[in-house]
């Protein structure tokens, strides 16, 4: 028999859905074993199932759902009540059905998947009730020991009466054509088989119904249950399944709808006839308006992966024999597809992890007096752009010292760094390579892969993972990601004539040195690039040299250098020119260039020609930034953290006469602004310039302190420090602002003039530390509240 | 298989080479494009066909061949891939050919080492012979491609 591809298809396709839905059912139906509708909604599903496996040729899987049939009706008819164990029994047939699908899409056929098994144990639950009087009439039995049997045989019916003709109306009949030749099926089936219900109403099922439609079903729940719509599960009509292929295709057209457009534009700027410029601006709306629309046709409630998870949880919590219940708040968040697809195995991970070795057994539980059944929470939301996924559990949270001990022992740290490290730090080794806390190897988790992919996968997709815990109460992992992976902001950069484009979201800053700074800027050791940033050394990669571009005479004037986080280091990348940043399309390389790790993929600028889009972890690891073991990582991130206990602060530097070098908290500067001397007025006795809508006192630091009173260069402009405290502001006017440096705040020495708070060494250099709260009370007495200006 | 096939034909540096007509998308004029530094040597540059991007490559250096001389400018033979498609650099487009089974003859083991992986075959025409590129080793990332 041909079967029509295209019904198959609409068969797996119906089916994997409806499967999906059935371990939510299952799993619910298990918190709540009275509510019939969910059995008789999974009653609906496995009939449907079995109708149409008889109807494209599939004996084997007629067979099992035969069989998982006749004891869901046990079930909904109350004959049988739910046990953990049919529950068991029913979603291991789930699983084989699942088998026996993914083999029909693969071969086209059923394959040799195993049945029997499953088969015979669904039966033996059903027959443990066929003794019990009230109950055992009606019963039905799945004949199933061989996979090719008819399906339907009832315990009642005669011996005699014939294997059922099974009704397969030649291929490209309508449905209703088949319908006749069953109106003699009553004859056959009038044994007592009455309870199961009539399932006419469901779509694409009884064609080839064999008993059930026999006997009008006498159980009214049953007939009840079938012409309820389903509470959850239709959406059915306002909706239309369209193949992802052609999304993404559309995508992919929009995104050069949009390029087109961007050229549109460019041209038509420049055109002075108004009727070009209305036509390209409508162009423009639409353009927009359309890739709005598409880029939601995209995404997908994250639901949809979430789904799994019930099931999920409560195999695993059989398996680890632990209680756990699993909430979910915002499954109808909405994501890009291919980024659900991404997270689709780190949040398995996780969630896995949570059970295994986040949420304690029962009796441990009530040891420590909280409710026996663990709870998993996750939650999605919105923020930002971004979607924030978070899973908590309420478990025994990560023990630091566990962790350490575990780590010193496979030798990823060493025991005297394990002492140094911080909370964080010690949280953060569960991310390493190799780790894990499992104490014997399980088949749920413990193998040391783990934590680490999860990090890497969210990585890849722009997406950040971060963990918190508290120890006996519990452990918390936020996920962010992007919306969406087709269209992301980058920077455009040039370097060897061509142009790269970098992802924001690795960019951290750019810092540019003009002059003498970009001449002596840049240190070398042995070789190698740095520059200091603030204090900290930054190794710099120079953008023209990773990508093998002859080193042509290096533009010493002026050195750009785009700041850029890979994995958990910082590096500086050295590039021609910095241009301007683009929402850009993303587009995948071809095969050949697919190896080629200093690259993500390319895109097409706004004048049509390529660029290629930089892959900023594959630049670090060409050029070695991250070559290094990740040991050295956690080091610098201690001496950062016990930099930060210790007090150190961010401060401003800045000169105040020809050789006043002066600091200032950063944390006290609101803003650094430039004002050119034309919008200087005055106010009474007062210097003053308009600031965003207010009206900004300036105190000139250099009479302020008495520096000298050499009048400021008219042709410089203002270089001010914006101040602000409760809601007021002032600006501080100095000669130059110098750097801004982390250092330790400790005052060597006092002050000796009004004004000043003392002075400290940094970079190497005496600087006085400016008391500004003594500077602004010498300047306006009223302007500090009176009990701040102590 | 005895049905006559069609193919797309070219030159490169003197050698007349054909292409199932079913594999090639287009045949357009030069076109500029995006050097990728790093790349393999064969691949030329990355050309945006009409928002498609599509990986240039240079047939005289993929097959061994020298190089071409600067004063012409190359044409375009697009062929189909699952990732984009790929841009054969060529020198000179030729006519679609019909070609008989009859014809062919598997590749002789004299011929160099770099054209004998992608030469499916020969075709033995009335007055030259037409070699025909193995289109699925084309579309394979050659080996040796940067890592």
């Amino acid at each position: 028999m041909s079967i029509d591809d295209e019904v198959v298809k609409e068969f797996l396709v119906e089916s994997h859905e409806n499967l999906d839905q059935l371990d939510r059912d299952f799993v619910a139906l298990e918190a709540d074993p009275g509510a019939r509708d969910k059995i008789a909604a999974i009653f609906r599903t496995i009939h449907t199932i079995k109708g149409t496996s008889g109807f494209l040729g599939l004996p084997r899987l007629q067979a099992l759902t035969h069989a998982g049939e006749s004891l869901l009706t046990l079930l909904r008819d109350g004959a049988l009540a739910l046990t953990p164990e049919i529950t068991s029994a029913l979603l291991a047939m789930v699983d084989v059905v699942r088998r026996i699908l993914a083999n029909v899409e693969a071969n086209g056929g059923e394959g040799s998947e195993e049945i029997d098994g499953v088969v015979s144990q669904l039966s033996a639950l059903q027959k443990r009730q066929t003794s019990k009087p009230g109950a055992g009439t009606i019963t039905v039995l799945a004949p199933a020991q061989s996979p090719t049997a008819p399906p339907a045989t009832a315990t009642g019916t005669p011996p005699a009466i014939p294997p059922f003709p099974t009704v397969q109306p030649p291929p490209g009949t309508p449905a209703s054509g088949a319908i006749p030749s069953l109106a003699s099926v009553p004859t056959f089936a009038a044994g007592p088989i009455p309870s199961i219900p009539v399932a006419v109403s469901d779509p694409p099922a009884p064609l080839f119904v064999e008993s059930p439609i026999a006997v009008p079903a006498p159980p009214l729940q049953g007939a009840r249950a079938q012409h309820d719509p389903p509470a959850s599960s239709s959406v059915a009509e306002s909706s239309i399944r369209v193949d992802v292929g052609l999304l993404d295709r559309l995508m992919n057209l929009v995104g050069e709808l949009v390029l087109a457009r961007n050229q549109v534009l460019q041209f038509s700027a420049a055109s002075k006839d108004p009727s070009v410029l209305g036509t390209s601006q409508r162009l423009d709306l639409i353009t927009t308006e359309l890739q709005e629309g598409v880029m939601k046709t995209r995404m997908q409630p994250i639901g949809n992966v979430w789904n799994k998870f019930p099931r999920l949880v409560r195999d695993l919590a059989v398996a680890c024999s632990k209680k756990v219940s699993i909430q979910m708040e915002g499954a109808g968040t909405e994501l890009d597809r291919t980024i659900i697809d991404a997270i689709k195995d780190p949040l398995t991970h996780l969630v896995r992890n949570s059970i295994d070795h986040g949420i304690e057994k029962p009796s441990d539980r009530l040891a420590r007096g909280k409710s026996e059944i663990g709870t998993i929470i996750m939650r999605a939301f919105h923020e930002g752009g971004k979607v924030n996924i978070e899973l908590s559990d309420d478990g025994q949270g990560i023990d630091r010292k566990h962790i350490l001990a575990r780590a010193v022992k496979r030798g990823i740290v060493s025991s005297e760094r394990a002492a140094r490290m911080s909370e964080r730090e010690a949280l953060n080794i569960i991310f390493l390579p190799g780790f894990s806390t499992a104490e014997k190897v399980s088949n749920v988790s413990g193998r040391g892969v783990g934590m680490d992919v999860v990090k890497t996968n969210i990585e890849r997709i722009g997406g950040t993972v971060d963990v918190s815990t508290k120890l006996g109460q519990g452990t918390s992992i936020k996920i962010k990601i992007p919306l969406t992976l087709a269209i992301i902001p980058a920077l455009i950069v040039s370097t060897g004539g061509e142009r790269y484009a970098i992802p924001q979201v690795n960019l951290l800053e750019l810092v540019r040195l003009e002059g003498e700074q970009a001449r002596g800027g840049v240190e070398r050791i042995q070789g190698a690039p740095v520059y200091r940033l603030r204090g900290n050394l930054l190794p710099l990669v120079y953008l023209n040299q990773v990508l093998g571009y002859a080193n042509d005479a290096v533009n010493s004037e002026i050195v750009n250098i785009i700041v850029l986080q890979a994995d958990d280091r910082q590096f500086g990348l050295v590039v021609d020119g910095v241009n301007d940043t683009e929402e850009i399309v993303v587009k995948p390389l071809g095969k050949e260039l697919k190896a080629i790790s200093a690259f993500a993929g390319a895109t097409i600028m706004g004048d049509g020609r390529v660029a290629l889009i930089l892959d900023v972890l594959g630049v670090a690891q060409r050029s070695g930034v991250i070559s290094e073991t990740r040991e050295r990582t956690l080091r610098e991130t201690l001496t950062q953290d016990d930099a930060h206990n210790a007090g150190k602060e961010a401060l401003l530097l800045f000169q105040v006469s020809d050789n006043g070098r002066m600091a200032l908290p950063l944390s006290k500067v609101a803003r650094l602004e430039e004002f050119p001397r034309a919008m200087l007025e005055r106010a009474g006795k007062r210097d003053v310039v308009q600031y965003r809508g207010e009206i900004l006192p300036l105190v000139v630091l250099r009479e302020m302190l008495g520096c000298d009173d050499k009048p400021f260069d008219a042709s410089v402009p203002l270089q001010v420090v914006v101040y602000s405290e409760r809601g007021r502001s002032i600006g501080l006017v100095v000669d130059r602002i110098l750097d801004i440096v982390e250092d330790d705040v400790s005052v060597k020495a006092t002050g000796s003039r009004e004004g000043i708070l003392g002075a400290a060494v940094i970079q190497g250099k005496v600087t006085d530390m400016l008391d500004v709260h003594a500077v602004i009370q010498r300047f306006d007495p009223q302007w500090l509240p009176q009990h701040t200006a102590a | 298989m005895t049905q006559p096939r069609q193919l797309c034909t070219f030159y490169v540096d003197s050698l007349y080479w054909g292409i199932e007509v079913t594999r090639v998308q287009e045949v357009i004029r030069y076109q500029e494009m995006t050097r990728v530094p790093l790349a393999p040597p064969h691949v030329r540059g990355l050309i945006n066909l009409r928002g498609q991007i599509v990986t240039a490559i240079e047939m005289r250096t993929r097959l061994g061949l020298s190089p071409r001389p600067d004063t012409v400018l190359p044409m375009n033979v697009v062929v189909r891939s699952d990732d984009g498609g790929i841009s054969l650099l060529v020198d000179e487009i030729g006519d679609v050919v019909e070609v008989s089974e009859a014809a062919f003859e598997p590749a002789p083991a004299t011929v160099q080492v770099s054209s004998r992986e992608l030469l499916r075959g020969v075709y033995k025409l009335d007055k030259k012979l037409l070699l025909q590129l193995d289109a699925d080793r084309l579309l394979e990332p050659s080996r040796g491609a940067a890592s």
